[in-house]
């Protein structure tokens, strides 16, 4: 048996080169299949990795309650203060609490790809949230200096909009401000910002002595609730606090809420479609192999074999296809930097493309998948073709 | 006409493949159908934003709002036929993913310059301008949440806080709809006066709009008004940038940016290579019979027959599985909305495409039906029953 099945699949398979361009028909269906599914969750991916990356996990972030973003969150001056004394709140070697109130807005800039206006965040800072935010570092020109209309870019702000560089005048409205550096924080959020001294800031939005959220670090992992419960039980404070990898978790909630439902009606559709591209490739194969395998039969090969090697040769069809979509997936999109229009934060977010192991995998499974669908219904009709009739068979 | 029993028991001569080939063009032009409503959502109603309208926003950021006074001012200038405002509320009904797009602006200005886009009952309108806690909402969202006229919802306001930090109760006054294909039936439109009282005046934020929406008398002189515009507010606090609504819309979708356009290139590739085997596979059946062509030749059919012969039931594959697939999907679109649930108001089956969908079943059967029955038909007799 076993060796009746070896022959066969062997014949199968050396013959795949004599009937090239069915089988390479085959291969181009589920390749497109998978590149499409692994482009369109990488997009998904590269949105997540994004939002991981600028969830560190000793932050915690405080806004106003009700507000889920902090472009709608607003917090007076003396709430401010009130916050920076809670307990739990780490304190730097001369004790001052490592906190960082800032105040986020966006600013109409010109995108690189478009020409068109776009929003881009600009978040006003004071000197205390370089000690808080620890990953950031200033890789071109130098930090801001207070007190000064001056400004560091995010290392993907500037590859999204034009003009960014060091040395440059940006003027909005009655503002003129002059760009002095570039920063990267780990590929977290804050490199498609643009940050400013938020004292600075401040007037210049009518804003007076208010902010939008307080960044601070805890003095230990464990010190989380120890925070939260005394912010949401202080009466002289209307707050919540949210861990910084839980908030980013959620401001992209819309955005991937979109992509992997449209992605996952594509692929499902795609899917079903390629498996009946790979049902009637494999039909056409055996079909025109007719005489050959009722040939085969007749000399008394059984019919195991026979459906073991057409779903063999599916099998191996369907695997070069995987194998070659996801290659040019990986190729094509991984690392493609592109930016979008984040709607929970009301401004672009820019992230790369990530081609991860896990769609890999996946990908690879469904090619398989769809190899072992396009192969069985065609070779359970070799296996059941009457001799007779099938050696007539023209 | 009489040799159409030829067609059809070839067609099902064998059923398996022509079963399976009608399916896989099926969800190719299902895949096809869903494509374009994801295509117009991306545009977010590019096509339908109104080319005699403008708007006005801060010149900085929408985010700034403008003075109240501007409306007079505008108003005034020659060619501006009417003038309305809205402040953008982001609001959210029980659950903060319950959100869609709430808004403060007057009524009565407000349904002047949308007549089309917000259609409501005389009656309902009436009662919206005399009710200050009042507010209309689309047919959409209404269904959604089974609002009725007259009920009281409350909104929690991710903006703008009540004093007492409670949700915001609006009385449904009315319910718009509208008869423009894509129209985003989702909005909630409420008083401005009602947000107004909450807005303490040092804030500084009082009396001030994000955005004005003006008509004008001749879209022609668009362009001048705008500049003219934008020069009579150059140099203040609140400089303003003035274009056409279409332009603020086109913007906008820009800023969604290249995502839309790399998921449509990718379903263009999947819709292709799908085709591509169906295809292949409607042309090897007809190959495959290269030499039952021949008889038919033999027989005394022109070769102009057998062209037709084959190209038909070529066409029959192609038009069973594209327009059931075509079918489906547009049902699908159109009673099944859209699939996010709210983040996409204007999923639809555009007219135009549905055009291009039904030229591209039609171009799928003769393609794959005339090159191999023009070969076969262009084959010496002699050879061609040899063959095989």
């Amino acid at each position: 048996m076993l060796s009746q099945i070896i022959a066969v699949t062997g014949v199968n398979i050396r013959s795949i080169p004599a009937r090239f361009g069915s089988s390479t028909v085959a291969v181009i269906g589920i390749a497109g299949v998978v590149l499409v599914f692994v482009a369109v969750l990488s997009i998904a991916e590269g949105v997540a990795a994004t939002m991981k990356a600028s969830g560190d996990p000793g932050l915690v972030l405080i806004l106003r309650a009700g507000s889920d973003t902090e472009m709608t969150s607003g917090l007076a001056g003396d709430a401010v203060r009130v916050i920076q004394d809670a307990p739990g709140i780490a304190r730097d070697s001369a004790g001052a609490p490592m906190t960082s109130p800032e105040l986020f807005v966006v600013v109409d800039h010109p995108l690189k790809r478009s020409g068109t206006a776009a929003n881009v965040p600009l978040r006003g800072v004071s000197p205390e949230a370089f000690k808080v935010h620890e990953r950031l570092k200033i890789v071109e020109g130098r930090n801001l200096e207070f007190g000064k209309n001056e400004i560091i870019a995010g290392r993907a702000a500037t590859r999204q909009f034009v003009n960014l560089n060091v040395g440059t005048k940006l003027t909005w409205g009655e503002n003129t401000w002059t760009l002095v550096g570039v920063f990267e924080e780990g590929g977290s959020v804050s490199e498609s910002e643009l940050w400013c001294d938020v004292k600075v800031l401040q007037p210049a939005y009518r804003r007076g002595n208010s902010y939008q959220s307080v960044y601070a670090r805890l003095s230990s992992p464990d010190s989380f609730q120890q925070l939260k419960d005394s912010l949401t039980s202080n009466p002289q404070l209307t707050v919540s606090a949210m861990r910084a990898p839980d908030y980013y978790g959620s401001q992209t909630e819309t955005l991937q809420g979109i992509i992997r439902t449209i992605g996952g009606i594509i692929a499902v559709l795609m899917g079903i479609g390629a498996v009946f591209g790979a049902v009637i490739t494999m039909y056409t194969a055996v079909a025109s192999r007719t005489r050959e395998i009722a040939t085969l039969r007749a000399l008394g090969f059984g019919s195991v074999p026979v459906v073991v090697s057409v779903i063999v040769e599916a099998v191996l069809l369907g695997i070069v296809g995987g194998v070659i979509g996801g290659a040019i997936a990986w190729f094509a999109f991984d690392g493609f930097e592109t930016a979008t229009m984040n709607f929970q934060s009301f401004s672009q977010i820019a992230f790369k493309f990530a081609v991860t192991p896990q769609l890999l995998t996946t990908a690879l499974m469904i090619s398989l998948v769809m190899g072992i669908a396009g192969g069985l219904l065609p070779a359970i009709r070799a296996a059941r073709l009457p001799v007779v009739t099938a050696l007539r068979e023209l | 006409m009489k040799f159409l029993p030829i067609v059809w028991r070839n067609l099902l001569r064998r059923k398996f493949r022509t079963f399976f080939t009608i399916g896989a063009i099926f969800f190719a032009f299902l895949l096809f159908g869903v494509l374009m409503a994801i295509k117009s959502a991306f545009a977010m109603g590019v096509d339908m934003a109104g080319q005699g309208r403008l708007m006005v926003i801060d010149k900085v950021s929408i985010i700034n709002p403008l003075p109240a006074s501007y409306e007079q001012q505008i108003r005034q200038i020659e060619g501006v036929t009417d003038i309305t405002h809205a402040n953008w509320f982001g609001g959210y009904y029980q659950d903060v993913r319950n959100q869609f797009a709430t808004f403060a602006t007057d009524p009565e200005s407000w349904l002047r310059v949308y007549p089309k886009e917000f259609e409501v009952p005389e009656d309902q309108k009436k009662a919206w301008i005399a009710d200050r806690t009042g507010a209309i909402v689309g047919a959409d969202t209404a269904k959604k949440y089974g609002w009725k006229v007259g009920q009281r919802v409350p909104i929690q306001g991710t903006i703008y806080q009540r004093p007492d930090r409670g949700p915001w109760e609006f009385t449904i006054d009315g319910i718009y709809d509208s008869k423009i294909k894509g129209a985003d039936k989702t909005n909630l439109l409420f008083n401005y006066q009602f947000l107004r009282e909450t807005i303490p005046a040092q804030s500084g934020f009082r009396d001030r709009y994000n955005w004005y929406v003006f008509t004008v008398a001749d879209p022609d002189r668009a362009p001048e008004i705008a500049a003219k515009i934008d020069a009579m507010f150059a140099n203040s606090p609140s400089e303003t940038k003035t274009n056409t609504e279409k332009a603020f819309v086109s913007e906008w979708s820009k800023q969604v940016g290249d995502i839309g356009k790399i998921m449509m290139w990718i379903v263009a590739m999947a819709m292709f290579t799908i085709l591509l085997v169906a295809g292949n596979t409607m042309a090897q059946a007809i190959r495959e019979r290269t030499n039952e062509l021949a008889v038919l030749k033999t027989l005394g059919f022109t070769e102009g027959r057998i062209l037709s012969l084959v190209l038909l039931e070529s066409i029959a594959i192609a038009i069973v599985g594209g327009g059931l697939g075509l079918a489906l999907s547009y049902a699908f679109i159109t009673i099944g909305g859209d699939p996010t649930h709210g983040l996409l108001p204007a999923f639809f089956f555009p007219t135009p495409q549905i055009i291009v969908g039904v030229l591209l079943v039609l171009g799928l059967g003769i393609a794959s039906g005339f090159f191999p029955a023009w070969q076969a038909s262009r084959l010496r007799i002699v050879d061609a029953l040899r063959r095989n």
